[in-house]
This record gives structure tokens, C-alpha cells and sequence, in this order.
């Protein structure tokens, strides 16, 4: 809409203008300020914040305590390393897996590609449900193991034909010429189509990663053994189920209730701000990523 | 569900296999292309088996709705019971609340819900400082990277009778209440946190549509006369009305598989009776009380209306629109 500053703008242009722009900064406040909030509460001092009422526009005195009692407590170190595990063998097998059936998706020679398609599309509009898939999952061995987080969730068929549509764009003359060189297949998969895919693959990593971090249910529901719950569980127990027992960690009694107001907060910080320190450098990918979702098969 | 999917393989395989006069040429064909691609296929071999195991496989198992199932009998020893598991649900005294309540919350979450990211990018795309644009942008999105254990932390703590939210409220004239056990306001909190958190992400795809549309088309418009809101109405918005039905197909394709996971976490006994939708006592009754088969059936009957749903809008675009998925 550049070429609306070339030409003298209306009186209601100019209001319209005006009231735009207040009402994204309005909108981007109202975004932005819950995690605010839980920033200064986080760091408050616990009764100065039980006797406020109100917005938070600065913290409330200043206790580091809850921060403190949120690193003793081991079922958040346990928790965080449990997601780790996921995410990064998850993301290997992941970004593997769906590169592989891209690949040959993309490949426009093979006689049964409209077929193999077909196999993919499918599931995205039918699943079995989550009983069928539950039990799918304990009859393969897969409830009260890590794994079980891992390899049910290796492929996400709207991912792949996402990545499908960008390998797709890769001139065929730079696989054509590694093939006369001989390069296997794979070879050219490795070689030659993702090093040039590295923004897709980008965004692919976000999208897996993001679910992966985010995933709690079906951890909730195969999971027996607390060692093993990731981050996201651990957090239902401490946000939503109110089991503070676990966060006494060996300190005292009274600690625990001087920081009981924080502490929440404080953990709420500890599992959300490494994800919001990263997606602002990735943001330049996301429009990329959905555009190629966008088109159409 | 099965049928379907069936019917749906054999549509694009027929016009190759079932003609006599091309067999000879089809098994000459893929005995070439086998020659040539195997390489393809066995790359292809571990991709298929994951989908084999842990799309197709379930889909089968989902004929335990039709059955007694029984884990130590097995899939196969289990008796068949016929349409029973369904029949059951439909007498069920929940059957009612559930549909309604399933029903009311997707149509209210695609009303207020859907429009949300298309008037954000509207509004975006109105700005010309490329600073403010891309902060409103950056800030717009962090929701959507908060996790929803999180965000539905956060709710149940400001809803709290001392919480922020109610001390808006008390703020603005109003009385303390603890705001999640009301069953009335269980709806409104759910669809105000829903458009919070994806109104952002939501935007990208119509803001990358928008930057999509000619140039020129403004200018023709300018010269001829129009001011900016006659401009979004006659340029811009026919610019990404295909984006906005693609979206809206896919949408109300899933109409009625609404996320259980949030449901799951914000709804309490209290609030069951505006709360509790078709997954969320899937759930209840497969994985809490075990009752696999009857849960199975109504899952499927579940994702029978979402089909239905999918074709029929499907089927409506492509006649007042010409846009369709297929």
C-alpha cells in the first residue's frame, strides 16, 4: 500500500490511521502482558504480592526464593532432561523420516507417486481415535517408555507434504546430474536437496519441536512412572493440580509457605522462557513455512 | 469411516488397473518403473511401514466399537455386538448435553474464532511503519509459544476468587467469584483464551496471502477513484477470499474434534454441564475407566459427523465459490 503515501491522505484516512495503530498496540499489550505479569510476580516478594490487587506494573518488592525453590526441586531438572531426550532423538528421527517420504513424494518419474500420496493425505482426515491409538500403542510396547513419545509421533503428514511442495521447487537439473554422477538416491537426498532446504528444515524443526515441548497428554496417559514424565507433566501437577508437596525438595516447611505465592510463577517462567527467547530469530521462517503449506496439492 | 477410505484408493487406481487393454502395457510399465526407481520404493519402505502401524493399524483396531472388547480375550476372541455400543450411546442421559454442548462450542469458536486472524491481518496490513508492524507481529505471536499446560495455568490463577481477573472485575464495579466453577462463564473463557493465543499465528497465513496481491490493482483502483476502505473491500479482500475458504473448509472439517486436550484441563465437575463435549468423555470413559469399546464407538461416531461436515462444505464452496479442497 505504498502508493497511498504519494497521494494527499483524507481527513478519515488520517483518523482511521490513528485509531489502527492504538488498537495494535492495544492488541499486542493484551499479548504480551500475562507473561508480564507473571515476570513480576515471579520475582516479588511473596506477601507484598498476596496483599496486591490489580495489574503488576512492577515487581512487588524483590525475592529470588521461588527461583531458588523451583531449582532444588529435582522433578523439574527430571522433567526438563526428559523433554530434552524427546525432543532431540525425536527431531533427528523426525526431520530423517519426513525428509525421506518428501523426497520420494517429490520425485514427479515414479509411476505410483499419486498412490503413495494417497497413503499419506488419508490420514490426515481419519485416525483411529484416541482409544484405538492408545491401545495400538500398548500393543506394541510402547505405554511406560520413552519411546512411546518418540516413534507414534514421527511423521506428521501435513509436515511432509509441506516439505514435499518445497523439495518440489528444487530445480530437477541438480538431482538429474548428481544421479548421472552415480549418487545414489539418499546420497542425493543428503547431499544435494537439503542443504539447499535449510529454511524449510528450519521450520520444520519448529513445528515438530514446538509439539514435541508442548505434548503432555499422551505422556500423561502412557506413562506410569513419575521418573520418566517430561516437563509439560510435571507442570500439570504443579500448576493445575496443586501438588506443591513435591516442591518442599528438602527445605523447610516454613520456606514453603513463605514462597507459595511465587512459586507458581516462578516455575511458569523456568519451562516458557527458553521457547520465547527463541521464536523471535525464527520468525522470518514462519510465513515461508505456511505459504508452502498453503498450495494446494 | 472405512468404507470410504477404501472406495478412495480404488478411485485413483482404477482408471490404470481396470482396463483389459492396458494390462499388458500397466505390468510392462511398472516392471520399468521398478527397474528404475526401486531405490525410491525401498526409501520409501520405512515411511510406509510407520503410517501401516500407527495410522492404518488403529483405524482397524477402531472395529472394537462394534464389539465387546475385552483385553484378555484379545481383538480377535472378543464377541461382536453389532450397532450395541452405539445404540447405548444414543440412550445415554449424556447423549443430549454432550451433542449440544459439543455443537454450541464449535460454532461458537468458528463465529468469533475464525474471523479473529483474518481482521488482525487486515489491520496489519494497514500499517506502514515497518517497525511497529513487525513488534505488533513479533508480540502477537508469543502466545501461541506459550505451552497450554501454561496458558491454562495462567487462566486458573487469574480466575482464582483473589485473581487478576477478578480484581478487574471488582476493578470495573463487579463482585468476586471464583470464575471457573460458573458454568456460564465456562465458554466465554475458553474461546476469549482460544482467539489469545492463536489470533497471531493465525494472521501469518493471511498476511503472506495479502503481500500476495497485485500492486497494480491498488493503483488501477486509486486512479479510478476509491479510498482506502472501498479499496480493501473491491481489492484486497477478493485478493485472499480463496486463502479464507481453503481456511474455512479445513476448519469446519474439524468442526467437531475441538481440542479435548484444553477441555481436559480447564473443565471441572462443576462446570460439566456446559463443559463436558464428545472427547472430553471419550476420555473419561475409554482411558479413566477403561470402557474401551463403547468409548471407541462414540469416537467414531464423532468423527462421522466431522466427514459429513468436511463434504458438505466442501461441496457448498464449490458451488457458491468455485474453490474446493478436491
Amino acid at each position: 500500500m505504498e502508493q497511498g503515501n504519494k497521494i494527499k491522505k483524507s481527513a478519515g484516512e488520517k483518523t482511521f490511521n490513528v485509531f489502527n495503530h492504538i488498537l495494535l498496540a492495544f492488541i499486542a499489550v493484551l499479548c504480551l502482558y500475562p507473561m508480564l505479569y507473571v515476570a513480576f510476580a515471579s520475582v516479588s516478594n511473596s506477601n507484598l504480592l498476596t496483599q496486591h490487587s490489580g495489574i503488576l506494573l512492577r515487581p512487588q518488592g524483590f525475592s529470588l526464593n521461588a527461583y531458588k525453590m523451583v531449582f532444588t526441586n529435582p522433578m523439574i531438572g527430571k522433567g526438563y532432561l526428559n523433554t530434552l531426550f524427546v525432543l532431540l532423538v525425536g527431531l533427528v528421527l523426525q526431520i530423517i523420516m519426513t525428509s525421506l517420504g518428501a523426497y520420494v513424494l517429490s520425485r514427479r518419474t515414479l509411476m505410483w507417486r499419486k498412490a503413495l500420496m494417497m497413503v499419506v493425505t488419508i490420514t490426515m482426515f481419519f485416525s483411529g481415535g484416541m482409544i484405538p491409538t492408545y491401545l495400538n500403542m500398548r500393543d506394541l510396547h510402547l505405554t511406560n517408555t520413552l519411546w512411546g513419545l518418540i516413534i507414534p509421533f514421527m511423521i506428521s503428514a501435513y509436515n511432509m507434504i509441506i516439505l514435499r511442495t518445497s523439495f518440489e521447487s528444487i530445480p530437477e537439473s541438480l538431482v538429474e546430474a548428481a544421479r548421472i554422477d552415480g549418487a545414489t538416491h539418499v546420497t542425493v537426498l543428503f547431499r544435494v536437496v537439503l542443504p539447499l532446504s535449510k529454511a524449510i528444515i528450519a521450520v520444520m524443526i519448529l513445528y515438530y519441536g514446538v509439539s514435541t515441548w508442548n505434548g503432555w497428554f499422551w505422556a500423561s496417559t502412557i506413562l506410569r512412572d513419575r521418573e520418566m514424565y517430561p516437563l509439560q507433566v510435571i507442570l500439570r501437577e504443579i500448576l493445575l493440580q496443586n501438588s506443591t508437596s513435591n516442591m518442599t525438595g528438602g527445605t523447610s516447611v516454613e520456606d514453603m509457605e513463605s514462597v507459595a505465592a511465587t512459586v507458581k510463577y516462578a516455575t511458569i517462567m523456568v519451562a516458557t522462557v527458553p521457547i520465547l527467547c527463541i521464536y523471535p530469530f525464527l520468525q522470518k521462517y514462519f510465513a515461508a513455512g505456511v505459504m508452502v503449506g498453503a498450495v494446494k496439492e | 469411516m472405512k468404507q470410504s477410505t477404501v472406495s478412495a484408493n480404488q478411485a485413483v487406481s482404477s482408471p490404470k488397473s481396470k482396463k483389459p487393454i492396458d494390462r499388458t502395457s500397466l505390468s510392462f510399465r511398472a516392471r520399468e518403473d521398478w527397474a528404475q526407481n526401486w531405490g525410491l520404493y525401498l526409501m520409501f519402505l520405512p515411511v510406509l511401514v510407520y503410517f501401516i502401524l500407527f495410522s492404518y493399524k488403529p483405524m482397524y483396531g477402531a472395529l472394537i466399537a462394534f464389539k465387546n472388547y475385552k483385553p484378555a480375550l484379545g481383538f480377535m476372541g472378543s464377541p461382536w455386538v453389532g450397532f450395541d455400543q452405539f445404540s447405548r450411546f444414543f440412550t445415554s442421559p449424556f447423549f443430549g448435553r454432550l451433542i449440544k454442548n459439543t455443537l454450541i462450542l464449535s460454532f461458537e469458536l468458528l463465529i468469533f474464532g475464525f474471523p479473529a486472524p483474518i481482521i488482525l491481518a487486515l489491520l496489519i496490513n494497514e500499517v506502514q511503519n515497518k517497525h511497529f508492524k513487525k513488534t505488533v507481529q513479533t508480540l502477537t505471536y508469543l502466545p501461541h509459544f506459550i505451552s497450554l499446560i501454561v496458558v491454562v495455568g495462567m487462566i486458573t490463577d487469574f480466575s482464582m476468587t483473589s485473581g487478576l481477573f477478578n480484581d478487574i472485575i471488582v476493578f470495573l464495579g463487579g463482585s468476586r467469584s471464583p470464575l471457573l466453577q460458573r458454568p456460564e462463564l465456562y465458554r466465554p473463557i475458553y474461546i476469549l483464551s482460544d482467539i489469545w493465543q492463536g489470533v497471531g499465528w493465525g494472521s501469518i497465513i493471511y498476511l503472506s496471502a495479502l503481500s500476495g496481491v497485485d500492486a497494480q490493482l491498488y493503483e488501477a483502483a486509486t486512479i479510478d477513484g476509491a479510498n482506502r476502505f472501498q479499496q480493501l473491500l473491491h481489492v484486497t479482500l477478493p485478493g485472499i477470499t480463496p486463502t479464507i475458504i481453503t481456511m474455512l473448509i479445513l476448519r469446519v472439517g474439524r468442526l467437531m474434534s475441538i481440542g479435548y486436550e484444553k477441555t481436559i484441563l480447564l473443565y471441572n465437575p462443576s462446570t460439566y454441564d456446559t463443559a463436558d463435549i464428545i472427547s472430553s468423555y471419550v476420555y473419561r470413559v475409554g482411558i479413566l475407566e477403561q470402557g474401551w469399546s463403547y468409548s471407541t464407538a462414540i469416537g467414531l461416531f464423532n468423527s462421522l459427523i466431522n466427514l459429513l461436515l468436511l463434504l458438505i462444505t466442501n461441496k457448498l464452496s464449490k458451488k457458491l465459490a468455485g474453490t474446493s479442497l478436491w
